[in-house]
């Protein structure tokens, strides 16, 4: 009989003693996780009390589950006037701003020119001012020049054309900086001319990165609330709405409408990480 | 096109002129009409007149510095706070978050789908006397029988935490994602331990973002009156409560405009400072 040692039985670890173990590999996940949590509850709290059966002015404790807040959304006075001022505002101002800031983007990134450092500047300092400072200073404009503006629909749709610029033109020079510029010069040795070559290879190549700066701007701009509330005089968005319910009475109908721009904005996004996904996959820029 | 030809030097100011135009006249002269402002003298009943009066800075100082003060307290404890939550998390999804990152990125900015002003609403129902966390913190004695948190100093700096902490990270995961493994490897290979490789390459590497970060987080918090507005008492008052009511309430323009000025001056000092240390080609992307 051979003497062949053999190892005994490695005790077994404790259920504990392997959780243990368990958590330490996986700090940074459990963490993270815990983050997200963190991050998400209070968007949990928003859905949920827009379900919520309130009996008094105030949308605080849970009272009940009901259907009727999302039924009747527009129950509200002023609300709907409030959400369709929003909308037209982000949508006029995410235009006009991504477009000057994709022409800036392209003078930035492509060409060499005097007063290039300063034009960074002009760009980055918008994003780098305090929002009360931007809201308070174009007031004072307003107010001086008051022959000139009115404050309303116009003085919003200009403050907001103003601070979504620079986001924009953020969003496009780092597209526009990864960008093979021999596909350029290919189009132009095979005999395109500039403008051409803009229609037909640049611009597609940089589209996906205008829609981004299009759905920012549209982001920024619908969420936008202490510039607005300076230059809107007696016109309410609907962030100044939620400002003004805030104080007397907070219906439901504002968590209806907050989700809805929620889930809407979400499922744009997540369209465009499916769609970046699939780009990838087929090996297309 | 041939225009273009022959003056190729002048394309990028073509490219620029709207949008720089833009910002010209609705940022940087707004800016001077503020700076004229805050020089006045006067009421609203009579008028406001510009007669030099340097003093409005000096009342600006002496009647607000506590708030001033607590402004750059609450914008910079968030701050930190922001950085050391969000950089493992930023950290996790640049490294291990694989074909994921897209989708866990969307997690990190979905707070900003929900409109600002509703978010902070849903933090007043979390923090709010009969909520869960008070519950919990009074029967663990963190708080006493009567301990509350809505309306203290640490409910503003938690929301000013949460409400910028997208800011955060999203240039530290930029910076991160850039980092290439191999040097990482390379500081292992030489017997670093992980820790080592990571205090001596990882984060000297991830700089950028987290001054990036800072300054995103930082701005925004000092000049911010919602959270205050919303989670405090008027004793965590900062100075943009003070800016907003002087404008929207008071009409005290002229203090209003000097309090603005210094908040811009002070964070433009810090600005300065910051793109002086890292080159404003890195702060503006």
């Amino acid at each position: 009989m051979s003497t062949v040692a053999i190892p005994a039985p490695r005790a077994r670890p404790s259920a504990l003693a392997r959780a243990w173990a368990f958590v330490r590999r996986h700090t940074l996940t459990v963490y993270s996780l815990l983050f997200f949590a963190y991050l998400l509850l209070p968007i949990g709290v928003v859905v949920a009390f827009s379900f919520n059966n309130p009996k008094g002015r105030f949308n605080y404790t849970w009272q009940g589950f009901t259907w009727k807040n999302w039924a009747q959304w527009d129950a509200i006075p002023d609300l709907k006037s409030a959400l369709t001022l929003s909308l037209e505002i982000a949508l006029i101002a995410s235009l006009v701003a991504t477009a000057l800031g994709t022409l800036i983007a392209l003078a930035l990134v492509r060409y060499g020119f005097r007063g290039r450092a300063s034009t960074n500047l002009l760009v980055f300092l918008p994003l780098s001012t305090p929002e009360i400072v931007l809201g308070a200073s174009l007031l004072t404009l307003f107010l001086n020049l008051n022959n000139v503006f009115a404050i309303g629909f116009w003085t919003i749709l200009i403050a907001h054309i103003m601070f979504c610029i620079s986001f924009a033109v953020v969003t496009v020079k780092a597209r526009l900086i990864g960008f093979d510029r021999h596909l350029e010069e290919a189009a132009m040795d095979l005999g395109a001319n500039e403008w051409l070559t803009f229609q037909k290879v640049t611009l597609p190549l940089i589209a996906p990165a205008i829609l981004a700066a299009l759905l920012l701007c549209f982001a920024i701009s619908i969420d936008d609330f202490v510039v607005t509330y300076f230059n809107a005089g007696n016109r309410v968005t609907f962030p100044i709405f939620v400002w003004g319910s805030a104080r007397v009475a907070t219906p439901p109908q504002i968590n209806v409408i907050g989700t809805a721009i929620f889930v809407v904005a979400v499922t744009l996004m997540l369209a465009n990480v499916v769609l970046q996904r699939v780009r990838e996959s087929k090996g297309a820029v | 096109m041939g225009f273009f030809h022959r003056h190729r030097g002048l394309t990028p100011y073509l490219l620029l002129a709207p949008g720089m135009l833009f910002l010209a006249v609705f940022f940087l002269v707004p800016l001077g009409f503020l700076a004229y402002q805050s020089l006045e003298t006067g009421s609203i009943d009579f008028g406001y007149h510009f007669t030099w009066a340097w003093g409005n800075y000096w009342d600006a100082i002496r009647h607000y510095r506590g708030h001033f003060v607590r402004s750059f307290e609450y914008a910079g404890i968030a701050t930190v706070l922001a950085l050391v939550f969000s950089y493992p998390v930023a950290y996790w999804i640049a490294f291990r978050g694989g074909r994921w990152k897209n989708l866990l990125l969307l997690f990190i900015v979905a707070p900003f789908f929900v409109t600002y002003l509703i978010r902070t609403l849903a933090w007043q129902t979390i923090l709010s006397d009969n909520g869960l966390v008070v519950r919990i913190l009074r029967d663990i004695h963190v708080l006493g029988s009567g301990g509350r948190l809505l309306a203290t100093a640490t409910a503003v700096v938690a929301g000013i935490t949460y409400n910028f902490l997208p800011f955060m990270a999203l240039p530290l995961y930029v910076s991160l994602e850039q980092i290439d493994h191999s040097l990482i490897e390379a500081a292992e290979d030489l017997y670093a331990s992980k820790w080592k490789a990571f205090l001596r390459v990882t984060l000297p590497l991830s700089m950028p973002g987290v001054v990036a970060g800072t300054l995103l987080t930082f701005i925004p918090a000092a000049g911010d009156f919602i959270n205050a507005q919303l989670l405090g008492s008027p004793t965590n008052h900062m100075i943009g409560n003070v800016i907003e009511s002087k404008y929207k309430e008071l009409l005290d323009y002229p203090a209003a405009a000097s309090m603005s000025f210094v908040l811009m001056a002070i964070i433009l000092v810090l600005v300065l400072a910051y793109a002086r240390a890292v080159g404003t080609e890195k702060l503006t992307g």
